[in-house]
């Protein structure tokens, strides 16, 4: 089970309380979880990464085990802490706003 | 006892304030969305219980929801504004060309006739089209495959669609406005376009007689005189009475010919409302004085209404979609500012009082009367 944590907007769009917690086949990468993720929640497509192009919008992050996978191939397998869900996966919004 | 509905979009939110005919006494509802910017919140003539809404924010992009209970509760609807075809290139400010590229939805424009019909004018500039209530939209390609379009250029607040406007006496004909390409309109309810740009002598423009490239800030009709088109362009006040064929400026006496918004009154065709604003790059009233005009003879000759609003120290804007009126016998009028305030004429702009203040940036002002 791979945790997940979602910023407030997000949460709150999909109606999720806490962390998600979801399943995704193995090897886990940043394209699996966020396909499971939009497919559980179809609201949320398009608001973490372009609908079409698939890339990730400018102003999210994603954080795996302390370290910034924002720019991280998102086909490369997440840390073993992630997929065994000893630690979750964060998806949050960038500062900015200056 | 008819129910006044204010749908307040805001750079943080959504607001919904209500009173009784009277128009005196408000209340306030929100925030609808906290955090998120309410570019457009529009109700269906046909059902005013569905209400539309752009909701986005820079960190996660677009999103629209609807109401069917008169804004108590919503649910989002499709957010896929995906092009449709060949996604072309348009103007940008460096003088090369840019692919299309979606940013966000300007403005809801729900169908005069049919509950599930709505359309969105987005950024880059385009034209979609619900039959479903918003649960799919689909690309109206007419608009943004005109040959004109790599000749549009993003206004400062980049390239958008943001006004769309119907004929409620001809449901094919649709008018559009982009800035800064400027007025297309439509005779065959979207298939195709053609530029209705005659007679806008953009300052900003060396060519006198250029099709595209006008800032347009708003247009509005009255359904008595569909003919009459009335328009704040960035610089000047404009009137066409031939569907848009041909422009006139009508500025007259008005202390600066700048603002972003326009709108007629509900039953009087020829009174038509203007906030003018000291100049595109100071963004706000003259003289530090909030006044609404209005001229009862279609232009030209124009008076301050000022009884009720900030006479003194006032240096707030009036967005292109701030403006509204409705349509009770005494005819109300709405404006919302850059400060947060909402002021409302129950008496056709002779005076006017402050239904709330100290809310977000206010991006629209939409009116609608429960009957």
């Amino acid at each position: 089970m791979i945790r997940v944590k979602l910023p407030a907007h997000l949460r709150t769009l999909a109606q999720i309380d806490g962390e998600l917690s979801i399943d995704v086949e193995s090897p886990v990468t940043l394209d699996r979880v966020i396909d499971e993720i939009e497919s559980r929640f179809p609201v949320l497509i398009g608001t973490i990464r372009d609908r079409g192009t698939k890339k990730r919008r400018a102003f999210v992050r994603f954080y795996a085990c302390e370290e910034n996978w924002s720019n991280s191939p998102t086909d490369a397998p997440l840390p073993d802490e992630i997929t065994n869900g000893q630690e979750p996966l964060l998806i949050i919004g960038a500062m900015a706003g200056g | 006892m008819p129910v006044v509905r204010v749908l307040v979009g805001t750079r943080k939110g959504g607001f919904i304030l209500t009173s009784d005919e009277g128009r005196t006494n408000w209340t306030v509802a929100g925030p609808h969305f906290p955090g998120w910017e309410m570019y457009h919140l529009a109700g269906s003539p046909v059902n005013p219980d569905r209400i539309y809404a752009s909701q986005s924010t820079g960190w996660f992009g677009q999103i629209i929801q609807r109401s069917d209970n008169g804004g108590i509760t919503w649910a989002p609807v499709s957010n896929d504004f995906s092009y449709v075809g060949e996604v072309g290139t348009h103007l940008y400010f460096d003088g090369t060309q840019r692919p299309f590229n979606f940013t966000r939805v300007w403005h809801l424009e729900p169908s005069l006739t049919e509950v599930d019909v709505v359309y969105a004018g987005i950024e880059d500039a385009a034209l979609f089209k619900s039959t479903d209530g918003g649960d799919s939209w689909t690309e109206l390609t007419g608009l943004r495959q005109h040959p004109s379009a790599p000749f549009w250029q993003p206004g400062a607040g980049g390239l958008c669609l943001h006004t769309i406007l119907q004929d409620p006496t001809n449901d094919q004909r649709i008018y559009t406005a982009i800035s800064a390409a400027g007025v297309f309109r439509t005779d065959d309810q979207g298939a195709t376009w053609t530029p209705k740009n005659v007679g806008l002598d953009s300052g900003e423009i060396p060519d006198p007689d250029a099709e595209v490239g006008h800032c347009v800030h708003k247009l509005d009709l009255h359904p008595a005189k569909p003919n009459v088109i009335y328009m704040q362009k960035h610089w000047d006040v404009m009137r066409s009475e031939d569907f848009g064929d041909t422009w006139t400026e009508i500025s007259g006496d008005l202390p600066t010919d700048f603002g972003m918004t326009v709108a007629v009154h509900a039953h009087e065709p020829d009174t038509v409302y203007v906030v003018p604003i000291e100049s595109d790059t100071q963004h706000f009233p003259p003289e530090g004085k909030l006044r609404v005009y209005r001229s009862r003879v279609g232009g030209y000759e124009w008076e301050p209404l000022t009884k009720g609003l900030p006479q003194e120290n006032c240096y707030v804007n009036v967005l292109r979609d701030a403006m509204a009126v409705d349509d009770l016998d005494e005819c109300g009028i709405y404006v919302g500012t850059s400060a947060g305030e909402v002021y409302c004429s129950s008496n056709s702009g002779d005076s006017w009082i402050k239904i709330v203040g100290n809310l977000p940036v206010i991006c629209s002002v939409e009116v609608q009367v429960v009957r």
